[in-house]
């Protein structure tokens, strides 16, 4: 894959939080309509690397751009208008709006009022559980269905991309595979899908290309069908020092 | 004689005003988790642009009260943008500073351009009184509950229909991911900045007209009111806020039915104590909510303390020892006690709020105690004056400590608004309790220092005297904070949580901070009283409290040579530059705002 295929591209990101050094020239890129995974154990810099994405931190070197454009000194809001949007850790709803609010909120950067109304009634056939919610409060919604919204939220912008920080996080195995799902059919509309997380053989399963992360540095990247079979995956993202 | 009713149209209607500043105090804490202490400098700001208009311009009543809210509002705006956005990646004290500061300036501003001298600020309503069951109601009343109606219904449907609105709540609600969904954040201060100031402004406004009369001191009794309303209904809660200015209100109004109109105050602030302690989120907070965001640990700004050389501190002191001896005026022995005075002062304060992490408003509550006690102690038992004194140090460090107590458990800004109130509840106390304080007369004819029954009269002696317990305070406090109970104290301020997990119990190091702490403010009280011989209620009041606070920031929060030097500087500079009085407290708030923004760590740097 070269860099003009790339939807997204961080090369050489150095990061740092005061001394210490979170990344080491790290690059990865993420190919359109490609599902990428990011895979890492504690303290790898998995979430730190959706920050910088997202320009909720900033890399002290290194290049980040999106659609051949660099983001490096956007804001988050600026970012998002690029076709950016987010499924963060913890789902981070707005806990006292109500569920129909919070993925109203999704289409914050869009004027398009009817398109808007439209697209909401697209998510109801894509995540149908939440019809009977939507005056709800989505503080009141079980882990699950807070996974949804934020997924309906994030898709409400109409995206490019979706960077999505360890969404089987904390879920019934139940929804583990109905997200993994889900995932799957977002990404066959053509959104392309950068997650991370600690759940490798999971991730895997969906993933077009892995990195895996350890204290800072890739230590192993390829196409997901190769590394799930690599022994040392499971060695790295466990966080074994001996590994890779 | 008035009806119940009358106190509870009354109670409503001031409620109503008060509703009008802690909304906007509950929409900037929901924002920013910031309690904004410049609110009621924007209602002061917004009384006297009413005044402007009203009194030289002759503007009808709609029109005035149109601009005053947008007047207000572009203040807010202003404070906003240049005070508070560039402190945005600073320390999380460093905003509570700002708005001190802010307020300072402003209310300072304001009595430059008008005079402290009240001012009649007429509602241009018609004077008549409808009589309603058993009491009355007249427009002014009317006016004032239909502004705070009219308010509410537009913030409603501002919050709840407009794109910015929505904004404003997810914002409050998640801070990041409103941004990952595209929402401006600093738009949304602006927004919630406008707002308050507006609704303050025209709160000040209505105020004014219902007493028909503004003055400079609003400005802090608004805060104050308004904080305690917002607090009482849960801070950033907006209903909450607005349910809890109209309890403030009817608790104020009856109070004042029973008690007499002194007690108000005293009201207030003994609910926003109740609230405090049992509830600190507030009377509507359901347990969902997080508790208050820990404020300790990156509350004040790391840094490396500057190294002073043991001999250059020591001919520091040799110097200021001997100064005496030099043909000096009196005029700068006495600007130096009072350097000494303040410098025992800050000592407290740099331990409180420094090395412990709990920042105080309210330390001059301190020097009151110490005050009183002494004075009293050697005006009526005729106790010698150096005993007056320590027994002074002693009653403030038990009553201090005793009154903090209630508030060990509370954190950041909640411990600041619980030690701002009970230092207004002191002097309240010292003003009510009339038998043994002697009320707003105050206490004169205090006997002059003096040491094993020698008259200390003259400046040097003074001097020599205040000096040598400063010197000796800070010596105990240098040993106290190499000791493991520095370190100790140290450790809850960077992290109770942590703190507490190694099994250091907040009650037993925070109690010894104040004891400590108390002491040392109240000995300077207890000196300042036989100095001035003549102390009342007001004598120490919040505006020390915060220059006590500017002279800790300045010299370095937690640096015990840093708050002398600190003293020295805020004391003796506007001295050196023969600024006049009026100005030094607008220069005050100037030197604590470019600190907070520029040199957080202070002169010498924190410890």
């Amino acid at each position: 894959m070269t860099t003009s295929d790339a939807l997204l591209s961080l090369s050489n990101v150095n990061t740092f939080y005061g001394q210490a050094q979170v990344h080491f020239d790290l690059s990865i890129k993420v190919g359109r309509g490609h599902i990428v995974c990011l895979l890492g154990g504690n303290a790898s810099g998995k979430s730190t690397t959706m920050k910088i994405i997202l320009g909720l931190v900033k890399p002290r070197s290194g290049e980040v751009t999106f659609d051949g454009a660099s983001l490096i000194g956007l804001t988050t809001p600026q970012i998002v208008r690029r076709g950016i949007a987010s499924v963060p850790e913890a789902r981070r709803l707005f806990a006292d709006m109500s569920v129909r609010e919070n993925i109203l909120m999704g289409a914050f950067v869009r004027d398009d009022r009817d398109a808007v109304a439209q697209d909401l009634d697209k998510m109801l056939t894509l995540f149908p559980k939440l019809g009977q919610r939507l005056s709800q409060r989505a503080g009141s919604l079980s882990g699950g269905e807070q996974q949804m919204v934020a997924m309906a939220r994030a898709l409400m912008s109409r995206p490019r991309l979706i960077v999505m920080d360890e969404p089987t996080m904390g879920l019934s195995p139940l929804y583990v595979d109905r997200v993994l799902e889900l995932i799957r059919t977002i990404n066959q509309e053509g959104v392309s899908v950068f997650m991370v997380e600690q759940n490798a053989s999971l991730a895997l399963e969906i993933a077009h290309e892995a990195y895996v992360l350890q204290t800072g540095k890739i230590v192993l990247s390829g196409p997901a069908r190769q590394l799930k079979d690599d022994p040392r995956v499971r060695d790295a993202y466990l966080g074994g020092s001996e590994a890779a | 004689m008035s009806s119940w009713l009358d106190y509870t149209i009354n109670g409503l209607i001031v409620g109503n005003v008060y509703a009008l500043v802690a909304v906007g105090l509950a929409l900037i804490f929901g924002v920013s988790r910031l309690i904004n202490f410049a609110q009621g400098s924007i209602y002061l700001v917004g009384a006297y642009i009413g005044w402007v208009a009203v009194v030289q311009l002759h503007t009808p009543l709609p029109l005035t009260i149109i601009v005053v809210a947008a007047a207000a509002a572009i203040v807010g705006l202003i404070i906003e943008r240049f005070g508070l956005r560039p402190l945005q990646n600073s320390v999380r004290i460093a905003p509570l500073l700002a708005t001190i500061g802010i307020s300072f300036v402003l209310d300072q501003l304001v009595m430059l351009t008008f005079s402290p001298n009240p001012r009649a600020l007429p509602s241009q309503l018609p004077d008549v009184r409808f009589q309603v069951g058993g009491g009355t109601i007249g427009p002014l009343d009317l006016l004032i509950a239909g502004v705070g109606l009219t308010s509410a219904l537009l913030l409603f449907v501002f919050l709840r229909y407009s794109k910015l609105g929505w904004a404003v709540r997810a914002a409050s609600q998640d801070r990041d991911a409103a941004m990952q969904m595209g929402v401006d954040v600093n738009r949304v201060n602006q927004a919630v900045f406008g707002i308050a100031a507006a609704l303050g402004g025209v709160s000040g406004m209505l105020v004014g007209m219902y007493y028909n009369q503004i003055d400079t001191a609003m400005s802090l009794q608004a805060t104050l009111k308004g904080v305690v309303a917002e607090v009482v209904g849960g801070a950033g809660n907006v209903p909450g806020a607005v349910i809890g200015s109209l309890l403030l209100g009817l608790v104020e109004s009856y109070g004042v039915a029973v008690f007499g109109t002194s007690y108000r105050n005293l009201f207030a602030f003994l609910l926003l104590v109740v609230v405090l302690v049992l509830r600190p989120n507030g009377l509507f907070a359901s347990a969902r909510q997080a508790p208050p965001e820990p404020l300790t640990g990156t509350f004040i700004a790391p840094s490396r303390p500057v190294r002073i050389p043991r001999w250059a501190l020591l001919l520091a002191a040799a110097s200021f020892a001997v100064l005496p001896f030099f043909p000096v005026s009196f005029y700068v022995l006495q600007t130096l006690i009072n350097a000494w005075l303040l410098g025992m002062l800050a000592l407290s304060l740099t331990l409180v709020a420094g090395t412990m992490g709990q920042v105080s408003l309210g330390h001059a509550a301190l020097l009151a105690i110490g005050a009183y006690t002494s004075a009293l102690l050697s005006l009526t038992l005729n106790v010698p004056v150096g005993l007056a004194i320590i027994a002074g140090g002693l009653m403030s460090a038990a009553l201090g400590t005793l009154l903090i107590s209630p508030s060990f458990r509370l954190r950041g800004h909640y411990v600041s608004i619980a030690t701002l109130a009970i230092g207004e509840i002191v002097s309240l106390v010292i003003l009510n309790w009339e038998s043994v304080t002697r009320g707003p007369i105050g206490i004169s004819g205090i006997p002059p220092l003096s040491l094993f029954g020698y008259d200390l009269i003259s400046p040097t002696a003074i001097y020599w005297f205040s000096f040598a317990v400063m010197v000796v305070l800070a010596l105990l406090q240098g040993r106290l904070l190499s000791s493991h109970l520095g370190r100790s104290f140290r450790a809850i301020r960077d992290d109770d949580i942590a703190a507490r997990a190694y099994g250091l119990s907040l009650n037993r190091y925070k109690s010894l901070a104040f004891i400590f702490g108390g002491f040392a403010a109240g000995v300077s009280g207890g000196i300042a009283a036989h100095l001035y011989s003549y102390i009342n209620h007001e004598t120490f009041n919040t505006q020390q409290s915060i220059l006590a606070l500017t002279v800790v920031i300045l010299g370095g929060l937690g640096n015990v040579v840093g708050a002398i030097l600190g003293a020295v500087a805020l004391v003796g500079l506007p001295e050196v530059f023969r600024i006049a009085a009026e100005y030094r407290i607008l220069i005050y708030g100037i030197v604590l705002l470019l600190l907070v923004r520029f040199r957080p760590q202070g002169l010498l740097g924190t410890i």
